[in-house]
């Protein structure tokens, strides 16, 4: 089975988040940059489906070569070779357009991607990658089994599940569940060094959304504390302060 | 020009998060000084359908049959692309919920469309611009993004927008679009609803807890708590990870970000990716026996005591002000 593995370069999870110019630009200074958590999963789970020579797992991230030691990871934790799409990525859609050009003239079984990236929080190329290359996509699954011509998924909807089976070629969102994430060790470190990575120039595409600046939340007033005997007050300030309840 | 809004049923029936995405839909019509056209699809009876109206939507165009009986995402995206070429729609509505997010991406690739998931706001609209607030970096910030092409698809967070009663009427039609047999690749074996707990992404009050439980033997509380107060029930990181919990209970930043309007959170310390996917809570209750728990740096209520002495009485309490209300 080929597979291919689309993954983000995020601000690690416990980066402090800070603007620049006028609230414009995200400040990167001091801020390491991780593999997504959740495409952690997605390339967890291709791997483990591939184990034993079952097939191949390819790794693609559009972004500029300042990505790449993200995507070494990736390989380090056991992909089989990467493709970078030398472009900033612009937005979900340029993204999604971007990997959608390079599938079609190197088509893959599965496509994975983790549910959403933890910076911008979309949940939108597994979806426009299913429609660009007009494939089934699943947004949010907790779990994948893989049989030969079709894969059985586990999807989250509001107060349950929904178990569908899917024949390939199909795209979906890894959640957590879906696989533990692994960790590279040092025979996947070495290797990851020599793997393939093909560099890829991006092609035209317009583009639909631009982030024009950013906020942070308002920030909150001073905690009011309650005696740890005294839950009645807590229970009357809920109803007739903050009427939550 | 007109706004759709696309109304989710679950088993047949509207949940809050649709009246909140047809009132924030009636909302946009209204600065552009046009209709508000629903479109559902599945079996929803006619009076539900017709429940539309009283939030602002001027036509619900139903969309039924035993094809599309259970949600199909393709088939689905279709149709709704469908209703808004119908409708002449130049802005789309979904729930930011776990199906709407599988279609707004689509649905905005079928019309061109830029798509803002994970929006809390009304648009700016501004000399051409159409500028939405939308969720980023896990709650810790807001970004605005400029939607810049011609049609807008946008998916609302539950809870992020009152809902509004207009006490107008909808005109209900049927609506049919012709499916491709590629729509319904993905095949629905089996759908399990427990349909005695609350959905976490739009419950209204959510009792999250920590690893002050100890174990999972003990959540019986947490349980007791949310039932009372009509809440999900939610856990930390730490939690799912041990298995105490299920990964679908799990908020914070890698699991799902909640926007209650009461959070409570027992012996949970308040971990920066934690509070990324709570912040956006109205209203934070926080119970742990560390006074230095970074959670009380953003709660607005708190307790400093043991989560074993302290929520069997504030059961209790809750119970006293439920028998006396």
């Amino acid at each position: 089975m080929k597979i291919l593995v689309c993954v983000s370069n995020v601000p690690d999870t416990t980066t402090k988040i800070t603007f620049t110019d006028n609230n414009t630009q995200f400040n990167t200074n001091g801020v390491q940059f991780i593999l997504n958590p959740y495409d952690e999963i997605a390339l967890a789970r291709a791997i483990e489906l591939t184990d034993g020579g079952k097939g191949t797992v390819t790794v693609i991230n559009v972004g500029e070569a300042n990505t790449e030691a993200t995507i070494r990871k990736a390989l380090a934790i056991g992909a089989t070779d990467a493709v970078r799409i030398n472009a900033k990525p612009h937005d979900a859609w340029y993204v999604a357009y971007q990997i959608a050009q390079y599938v079609k003239s190197n088509p893959f079984d599965l496509i994975l991607t983790g549910r959403e990236s933890i910076d911008y929080n979309g949940s939108k190329v597994a979806g426009m990658l299913g429609e660009l290359l007009d494939l089934p996509s699943v947004s949010i699954i907790k779990k994948l089994d893989a049989a030969d011509t079709e894969a059985t998924v586990e999807r989250e909807i509001e107060g349950g599940k929904e178990v569908l089976t899917i024949p390939y070629p199909f795209v979906a969102g890894t959640a957590e569940g879906v696989a533990e994430p692994k960790i590279p060790n040092m025979r996947g470190i070495m290797s990851a060094r020599t793997k393939p990575l093909t560099v890829v120039e991006p092609v035209e595409v317009k583009t639909f959304s631009e982030i024009i600046s950013y906020e942070t939340p308002a920030p909150r007033g001073q905690v009011k504390l309650i005696p740890a005997d005294d839950t009645a007050k807590l229970v009357e300030l809920l109803h007739t302060e903050a009427r939550v309840i | 020009m007109s706004v759709l809004i696309y109304a989710e049923n679950t088993g047949g029936k509207f949940k809050k998060s649709v009246f909140e995405a047809v009132s924030y839909a009636r909302a946009i019509a209204d600065q552009n000084n046009t209709s508000l056209t629903a479109v559902s699809i599945g079996n929803v009876d006619a009076a539900e359908l017709a429940s539309l109206g009283k939030y602002g939507a001027n036509k619900v165009l139903n969309v039924s049959g035993d094809k599309l009986k259970d949600f199909v995402n393709q088939a689905y995206a279709s149709v709704i692309a469908e209703a808004a070429k119908k409708e002449g729609s130049a802005v789309v509505v979904l729930s930011n919920t776990f199906s709407g997010r599988g279609l707004a991406p689509r649905v905005g690739v079928k019309l061109d469309a830029g798509v803002a998931d994970g929006a809390v706001a009304l648009p700016v609209q501004d000399g051409g611009s159409f500028k939405i607030k939308k969720t980023a970096f896990s709650g810790k910030a807001f970004a605005i993004v400029d939607l810049t092409s011609a049609i807008k698809v946008i998916a609302l967070v539950p809870n992020s927008y009152k809902v509004v009663e207009t006490g107008g009427t909808a005109q209900v039609e049927d609506f049919s679009v012709e499916t491709k047999a590629s729509d319904f690749k993905a095949m629905i074996k089996e759908i399990v609803r427990s349909t005695d707990k609350v959905s976490l992404p739009d419950a209204e009050i959510v009792v999250s807890g920590g690893r002050g439980l100890k174990g999972p033997e003990n959540w019986g509380m947490i349980e007791e708590l949310a039932e009372l107060l009509g809440a999900a029930t939610a856990c930390s990181k730490p939690v799912s990870d041990a298995g105490w919990r299920p990964h679908s209970e799990h908020v914070g930043q890698t699991g799902i970000a909640v926007s209650p309007n009461l959070y409570i959170a027992v012996g949970i310390s308040g971990a920066i990716q934690h509070l990324a996917g709570v912040s956006s809570s109205k209203v934070i209750v926080v119970i742990n026996k560390d006074p230095e728990a970074p959670f009380f740096k953003v709660a607005d209520y708190g307790i400093v005591g043991d989560a074993f002495e302290v929520l069997p009485k504030l059961i209790a309490a809750v119970k006293e002000y439920k028998a006396s209300a």
